[in-house]
C-alpha cells in the first residue's frame, strides 16, 4: 500500500501496533477538517509492525497525552515536504485532564470540577497514580 | 508557607526536631504558654473525631492561641453543597492555620491549592493521617528510646487504616525495621503501599492472617479498628469486625517489653482487661498527640 507523503503537517510515527486508533480518538483527530491518514500495521524495521498517523495540517498536539498513551511515539513536523522537527516522546511526569480517577473515595468523585491529575511514579512500569488519592490509573 | 498533607513531606531530621520539641514541651510546658498568642487555629472536621480535634484545640490553647471551626459537615456550608475549595478560601481569611479532616481522600491537598494559610491534614478518608504518625513516633521514641531496629506488627484493618499507611511510610525511612502485616485477606494493605513504599525501599515485610503465630516476634503491636464508616456494604463490615480481639491471654506469648499501640477509638479489638497491662501505650499516645501537635503548629506558623 502506498500513501503519498504530506507537504505540511505532522506525522506520528512508531506508534505501537494497534495503538493508532486510540491515539486518533483521544487526540480527537476525527474533528479536524484536513486530511488525516491512520495506517495500521505498517512494516517497521525497528518494531516489526507499527501504526502511523499523518495529519495534513500543522496543528498543536498535546505531547503529554501522546506520551501517556504511548511513550515510544516519534512526532515529526513536516514543512515544504521536509521533516523540520523530530521529537521522541517520553512518558510525562504529570498528566492533567486525561485520565479519570476510579476510586469512589477520592475527592474528585464528588468535586467534579477538580482537574484530574496523575503523576508518574514508576517510569519502568509506566505506573501513574492519582495526585489526590494515589490510586493507580486504570 | 508550609503545610503537612503526607508525613513523607517531613524529612527524618524534621521529625526528630518535632519529637525533641514535643519532649521539651512535656518537660517545660510554661515556656510555651504564650508562643501563639494572637494566632487562630481553625479546626474543620467534616467527619467526626474526639481525640484529633480536641488535641489540636487543646494544643492551640496551651500555646496561648485561639480556636474556631466546626466539628461536623452538617454544621457548615458543606451541607449546602459548598466545595472544599470555597470553604478553604473562606476560612483562610479568618484563621492563621487550618487543621482539616475530610472523608474524601485528597481533600486536604485540594485545600492547599486554595489556602492562604498552612493546612494540616487531620485525616483524609482511608488515605493519610500524618499527625497521628507524629504521635505514634513520639510514643515509640519515648517507650523504646529509638526509631530503628525493631519489628512492628500492624493488625486489623490495614486497607482503610490511614494511620497504618502513614506510619508505614514514616518507618520505611529508618534502619532495620521489620514489618508484619496481620489482617484478613479483604483488609490487606493497599497495593500502592506495597509497591511504592515497602518494595521500593526494600523493607522486610510479610503478610499473615494469624496474630498468635507472630506475637512472640513483635517489639511493637499496632492494633487498629475495623472501621464501619469505610464500608459501602454493612454485611462485609459485620463479617470482618471481630477478626482480631486482643486479650490478656493472647499476650502470654508476647515479649515483656512489647509496646501495644492503637490510634483509638477502639470498639472491642482490645479488651479493657489489657488496659492495666504495663505494655499498653494507647492512652500515652493520646497525651503525646497534644504535645506533638503543639510542636507542629509552632513549626508551621514559624514560631520558635
Amino acid at each position: 500500500m502506498i500513501l503519498s507523503p504530506i507537504d505540511n503537517g505532522i506525522v506520528l510515527d512508531h506508534i505501537k501496533p494497534g495503538g493508532g486508533f486510540e491515539l486518533y480518538n483521544i487526540l480527537k483527530l476525527g474533528e479536524l477538517k484536513c486530511q488525516v491518514a491512520l495506517i495500521l500495521n505498517a512494516t517497521s524495521l525497528k518494531m516489526g509492525k507499527k501504526d502511523i498517523i499523518k495529519i495534513a495540517e500543522p496543528i498543536e498536539l498535546d505531547l503529554d497525552v501522546i506520551g501517556y498513551i504511548d511513550p515510544g511515539v516519534t512526532v515529526n513536523v513536516v514543512k515544504d515536504g521536509k521533516v523540520v522537527k523530530r521529537t521522541h516522546i517520553e512518558a510525562p511526569e504529570l498528566v492533567k485532564g486525561v485520565i479519570k480517577c476510579k476510586n469512589p473515595r477520592c475527592i474528585t468523585s464528588t468535586e467534579q470540577e477538580l482537574v484530574q491529575m496523575f503523576k508518574l511514579t514508576d517510569r519502568e512500569k509506566g505506573v501513574y497514580r492519582c495526585m489526590y488519592c494515589e490510586s493507580k490509573a486504570k | 508557607m508550609r503545610s503537612l498533607i503526607d508525613i513523607l513531606e517531613l524529612t527524618t531530621q524534621e521529625i526528630d526536631e518535632l519529637i525533641d520539641k514535643a519532649n521539651d514541651i512535656i518537660a517545660n510546658p510554661a515556656k510555651y504558654s504564650e508562643k501563639c498568642r494572637g494566632k487562630k487555629l481553625a479546626t474543620l472536621f467534616f467527619e467526626p473525631s474526639t481525640r484529633t480535634r480536641l488535641s489540636f484545640e487543646a494544643a492551640m490553647y496551651e500555646l496561648g492561641g485561639n480556636v474556631l471551626g466546626f466539628s461536623e459537615a452538617q454544621s457548615s456550608s458543606s451541607a449546602k453543597g459548598e466545595s472544599v475549595a470555597d470553604t478553604i478560601r473562606t476560612v483562610s481569611c479568618y484563621a492563621d492555620i487550618i487543621a482539616m479532616r475530610h472523608p474524601k481522600e485528597g481533600a486536604p491537598l485540594v485545600a492547599t491549592m486554595k489556602s492562604r494559610v498552612p493546612i494540616i491534614n487531620a485525616g483524609d478518608g482511608g488515605h493519610n493521617h500524618p499527625t497521628q504518625t507524629l504521635t505514634d513516633l513520639l510514643t515509640i521514641k519515648r517507650k523504646k528510646g529509638r526509631l530503628n531496629n525493631f519489628t512492628i506488627g500492624f493488625c486489623g484493618d490495614l486497607k482503610f487504616g490511614r494511620t497504618v499507611h502513614s506510619l508505614i511510610g514514616a518507618l520505611s525511612r529508618y534502619e532495620n525495621i521489620k514489618i508484619i502485616l496481620i489482617s484478613p485477606d479483604e483488609l490487606r494493605v493497599p497495593e500502592y503501599i506495597k509497591e511504592e513504599v515497602l518494595d521500593k525501599k526494600n523493607i522486610e515485610y510479610r503478610e499473615v492472617s494469624s496474630l498468635d503465630e507472630v506475637m512472640p516476634e513483635l517489639d511493637i503491636l499496632y492494633m487498629t479498628r475495623v472501621q464501619k464508616e469505610r464500608f459501602f456494604n454493612e454485611a462485609d463490615y459485620l463479617r470482618l469486625k471481630d477478626s482480631y480481639i486482643l486479650t490478656p491471654e493472647k499476650l502470654f506469648s508476647a515479649k515483656a517489653d512489647l509496646s501495644i499501640l492503637h490510634p483509638l477509638p477502639r470498639v472491642n479489638e482490645i479488651s479493657v482487661a489489657v488496659d492495666d497491662d504495663p505494655r499498653a501505650c494507647y492512652f500515652d499516645q493520646v497525651l503525646n498527640g497534644k504535645y506533638v501537635r503543639m510542636a507542629l503548629i509552632m513549626k508551621l506558623l514559624g514560631v520558635r
